[in-house]
C-alpha cells in the first residue's frame, strides 16, 4: 500500500508588472493524499494551478513551500534521489502530439525508461518488456506498433504509448494531467477506462487532473476542486458533484453541459470573469468573494476548512457550523 | 433524397447533395453528399469528430473554401426573406462579396488565432464596415463598433485593446460581435466554445441565445461536444466520414438515438448527475477519406455491422421507430434490407451488445 502525502504545498511565481513586483500564488497551501488503487480527481479551470500541482508532484517544478512524502519518507533532492523517486511517480501529459519525439519509434520511447530505471537490460529482455507494455495498453500487434513512428499513430494510440511509457518503470503513483482533453470524444472513454483498469490491476494510485466534472465523478473516488491555487472543496465524488457546498463548485456544476438531467440554475448573480485580469482580491480572505453572490464581510478574513459531511469539506464561511 | 424540415417552416438555407473534395495526389472526399435544411431562426447542431468533415461543410456553406478544397457537386441555396432564392455556387466577384458576411457570417474556431494579433479590436471591427458599408463616415463607424462591443457585453474602452490583452472568452465575444456586424440571416459557428472553460462557455452560450432571440438569425453550431448540442440545438445532424449519419430533432435524438455511431457517441459522455452506467467509447478510429470505404464508413467500428454494410452505402432514411422526423443512414433501418427493423440491443440504445464491468472506483459502489 503506497501513499503519496502532500502537505501544505505552495508554488509562488514572482511577477514583474511594470515597476511593481507581485507574487502569483499559483498553488497555495494544498494538502492531500494519494493511495494505491484509488483515483483522486483534481478539478479546476485553466489557470487554477492544477497542472502546477502535478508538475510539482513529479518534480518538474520546485515547490516554494510544503512537503511531499512517499510512504512517509520526504523526497530528497539531488539527481539520484529524484530519479529514484520518478521510478515510483510517473506522469502522463496532456498532448500526445507533443510528448512523443517525432523522430523516434515507439520502441525507442519505451526502451529508454526501461533501461534508465533498470527494469530490463539486455536486448531480448528489453524487447520482451516493450512487448509486454504495449500489450498492457492494448496496442496490438505489439511487434508492429513498436516499429512505428508517432506520426503513424492516431491521437488515441499515441496517448496509449505515453501511458505505456509512464508504466515502464513500474510506478506506484500515476499522475495524469488532462490525459484525454486533446482526443476525440469517442476515444476518450477508452483511454480513461484503460487507466482505470491499470489502476485496479497494478494497484496504482492515480491523480486525474481535469476540467471535466463528469469524467472526474465517473472515474475518481474523490474530487478536489481548485480555485486560484486553493482547494476550495473536496470530498467523495458523488458528494461534491451532487451536493456541492462551495458556491464555486455550484457554479462549475451548473455550467457543465448535462443533457441527462434538468439544469440547476447557477446561484443568482454569479458570472464568469469578464476581462483578462484576475480580480483584485489580495491575499487573505476568500479568493472567490468577488464573483460570489453570497459574499459577506467575514469573507475578507481567511477561510478555514469547514466540514460539510463525512470526508467532505468546503472552504466557505457559509458552511461555518 | 431530400431532407425537408417540418413542412411549412420557413427555410433560409437548403443544402442539397453537397460534396467537397480536397484535390491532391490522394484526393480527400471530406464531405460526401450532405443535405439539410436550416429553418429561419433555428439552431442546427452539427456533431462529429475531427476529420468527419464538419468544418469543411461550414466553409463550403459560407463560400470560404480555399483551394485545394472545392465543391465537387451539390447545391447550397440561400432563401432571403425578401427575394428569390440564390444559388451560392453561382455567386462571383461583387455579388459574392455582397453576400458574404451580409447574409451568412461565421464565427471561427479558436478565438486565439482568428483575430489578427497586430491590429486593435477597433481596426478589426471597423474593417467589416469599411469593406461592406463604405458609405459610413468615420464617426458612424466608430459608433457602430461601440454598439457591437456593447452587444456582447464588452466595454468601449476595449476598442483600443489588442487581442493578446483580452481573455479567451473576450476574444470569442469579439468574434461573435464581428459576425453580428451586418445583421446576417445565418451565423455559422465552428467550435466557438471549445477552447474555453465551462463557466465562460456557459456565458458565451447564453450570450448567443440572447442575441438570437433579439435578431432572429439562424445558427449552424458545429462542435464535437454532442452533450452540449443536445442541450442547445433545435435539430441535430451527426456526421461521420463526410456524411450525415443521423438527423432529427434534438429532443428525439436524446430519447432515442438510431445510428450505432450516435448511440456510441452518446455513450461516450458520462452523465454529470445521473446514474453511473457502463461506458465504453467507440473502439477504433475514423476512416481515411482519401479512400472512402465502399459501404458504410462506420462498418469497421460498428458492433452491429453485417455483410451488406461492407459494400452498400446506406441512404439517410426515416427511422420508423420513433416518428417521422428522425433519419438514420444505417442498413438496419432500411426496410428493404431489414424488414424486421433494427436488432433489439440497438433499439434499446446499447452500443455494445455485450457490456463489461463498470469502473470499480465509482462512488456508487461505496
Amino acid at each position: 500500500m503506497s501513499i503519496l502525502t502532500v502537505s501544505h504545498l505552495s508554488k509562488h511565481f514572482p511577477l514583474r508588472d511594470g515597476r511593481h513586483r507581485r507574487t502569483l500564488r499559483a498553488v497555495d497551501d494544498v494538502s492531500f493524499e494519494l493511495r494505491s488503487g484509488q483515483t483522486v480527481a483534481l478539478v479546476g479551470e485553466s489557470g487554477s494551478g492544477k497542472s502546477t500541482i502535478a508538475r510539482m508532484l513529479v518534480r518538474l517544478t520546485r515547490p516554494t513551500a510544503g512537503e511531499i512524502r512517499l510512504d512517509g519518507t520526504p523526497v530528497a533532492t539531488g539527481r539520484r534521489a529524484v530519479r529514484r523517486y520518478r521510478r515510483d511517480v510517473q506522469m502522463v501529459f496532456q498532448d500526445p502530439f507533443a510528448s512523443l519525439n517525432p523522430a523516434h519509434t515507439v520502441e525507442y520511447h519505451l526502451r529508454r525508461p526501461l533501461r534508465l530505471h533498470g527494469v530490463a537490460s539486455g536486448t531480448a529482455d528489453v524487447r520482451a518488456a516493450v512487448h509486454d507494455l504495449l500489450t498492457r495498453v492494448n496496442l496490438t500487434p505489439a511487434d508492429q506498433v513498436a516499429r512505428r513512428l508517432p506520426h503513424e499513430l492516431s491521437g488515441g494510440q499515441r496517448q496509449r504509448v505515453a501511458i505505456a511509457r509512464a508504466l515502464a518503470p513500474r510506478p506506484r503513483i500515476l499522475l495524469a494531467d488532462e490525459p484525454v482533453s486533446m482526443l476525440d470524444v469517442s476515444i476518450r472513454l477508452e483511454i480513461l477506462n484503460l487507466v482505470d483498469r491499470l489502476k485496479r490491476e497494478e494497484e496504482l494510485a492515480v491523480l486525474y487532473v481535469t476540467h471535466d466534472l463528469a469524467t472526474a465523478r465517473y472515474f475518481a473516488s474523490s474530487i478536489m476542486v481548485l480555485y486560484r491555487g486553493q482547494v476550495v472543496e473536496s470530498g467523495p465524488s458523488d458528494e461534491v458533484i451532487l451536493r456541492p457546498a462551495h458556491p464555486y463548485t455550484q457554479l462549475l456544476a451548473s455550467a457543465a453541459p448535462d443533457p441527462g438531467s434538468p439544469r440547476t440554475a447557477a446561484p443568482g448573480g454569479m458570472r464568469a470573469l469578464r476581462g483578462g485580469q484576475q480580480p483584485a482580491t489580495g491575499s487573505g480572505g476568500c479568493l472567490f468573494r468577488d464573483r460570489c453572490p453570497a459574499a459577506m464581510d467575514v469573507c475578507r478574513t481567511e477561510v478555514p476548512e469547514f466540514p460539510v459531511a463525512a470526508g467532505h469539506m468546503a472552504r466557505c464561511w457559509l458552511r461555518q457550523p | 433524397m431530400t431532407l425537408d424540415s417540418t413542412p411549412g417552416t420557413d427555410v433560409v438555407l437548403s443544402v442539397r447533395d453537397l460534396s467537397v473534395v480536397y484535390d491532391g495526389a490522394d484526393p480527400v472526399r471530406a464531405v460526401r453528399g450532405v443535405s439539410f435544411d436550416l429553418a429561419r431562426g433555428e439552431v442546427l447542431g452539427i456533431a462529429g469528430e475531427s476529420g468527419c468533415g464538419k468544418s469543411t461543410l461550414a466553409y463550403a456553406v459560407t463560400r470560404l473554401l480555399k483551394p485545394p478544397g472545392r465543391v465537387a457537386s451539390g447545391q447550397v441555396l440561400f432563401r432571403p426573406a425578401d427575394g428569390p432564392p440564390v444559388d451560392l455556387s453561382t455567386l462571383h466577384g461583387e455579388a459574392l462579396r455582397r453576400f458574404r458576411w451580409n447574409r451568412v457570417a461565421m464565427v471561427f474556431q479558436g478565438a486565439m488565432n482568428a483575430l489578427n494579433p497586430v491590429l486593435s479590436v477597433r481596426r478589426q471591427l471597423a474593417d467589416v464596415f469599411t469593406a461592406h458599408r463604405p458609405e459610413l463616415r468615420r464617426a458612424e463607424r466608430e459608433d457602430r463598433c461601440r454598439e457591437l462591443l456593447d452587444l456582447v457585453g464588452i466595454g468601449p474602452e476595449r476598442l483600443s485593446s489588442y487581442p493578446h490583452e483580452l481573455s479567451g472568452g473576450m476574444r470569442q465575444r469579439v468574434l461573435i460581435a464581428m459576425a453580428m456586424a451586418l445583421r446576417p440571416d445565418v451565423v455559422v459557428m465552428d467550435e466557438p466554445t471549445t477552447a474555453l472553460d465551462v463557466v465562460v462557455q456557459r456565458d458565451i452560450l447564453t450570450e448567443i441565445d440572447r442575441l438570437r432571440a433579439r435578431f432572429g438569425f439562424a445558427v449552424v453550431f458545429i462542435t464535437h461536444d454532442l452533450s452540449l448540442l443536445l442541450e442547445i440545438s433545435d435539430r441535430l445532424a451527426v456526421m461521420y466520414g463526410g456524411r450525415i449519419v443521423e438527423y432529427g430533432r434534438a429532443a428525439d435524438l436524446h430519447t432515442a438515438a438510431h445510428h450505432p455511431y450516435t448511440v456510441g457517441l452518446l455513450r461516450s459522455f458520462p452523465r454529470l448527475r445521473g446514474e453511473r452506467t457502463v461506458l465504453h467509447g467507440i473502439p477504433g478510429s475514423p476512416p481515411d477519406l482519401s479512400r472512402p470505404p465502399a459501404g458504410c464508413a462506420f462498418t469497421a467500428r460498428c458492433p452491429y455491422a453485417f455483410d451488406d454494410c461492407h459494400h452498400t452505402d446506406p441512404a439517410l432514411l426515416t427511422a420508423h421507430t420513433t416518428g417521422p422526423t428522425t433519419r438514420a443512414a444505417c442498413l438496419h433501418y432500411d426496410p428493404a434490407v431489414r424488414p424486421d427493423g433494427p436488432p433489439e440491443a440497438l433499439h434499446a440504445g446499447r452500443f455494445d451488445p455485450d457490456p463489461g464491468p463498470a469502473p470499480s472506483t465509482g462512488g456508487a459502489g461505496r
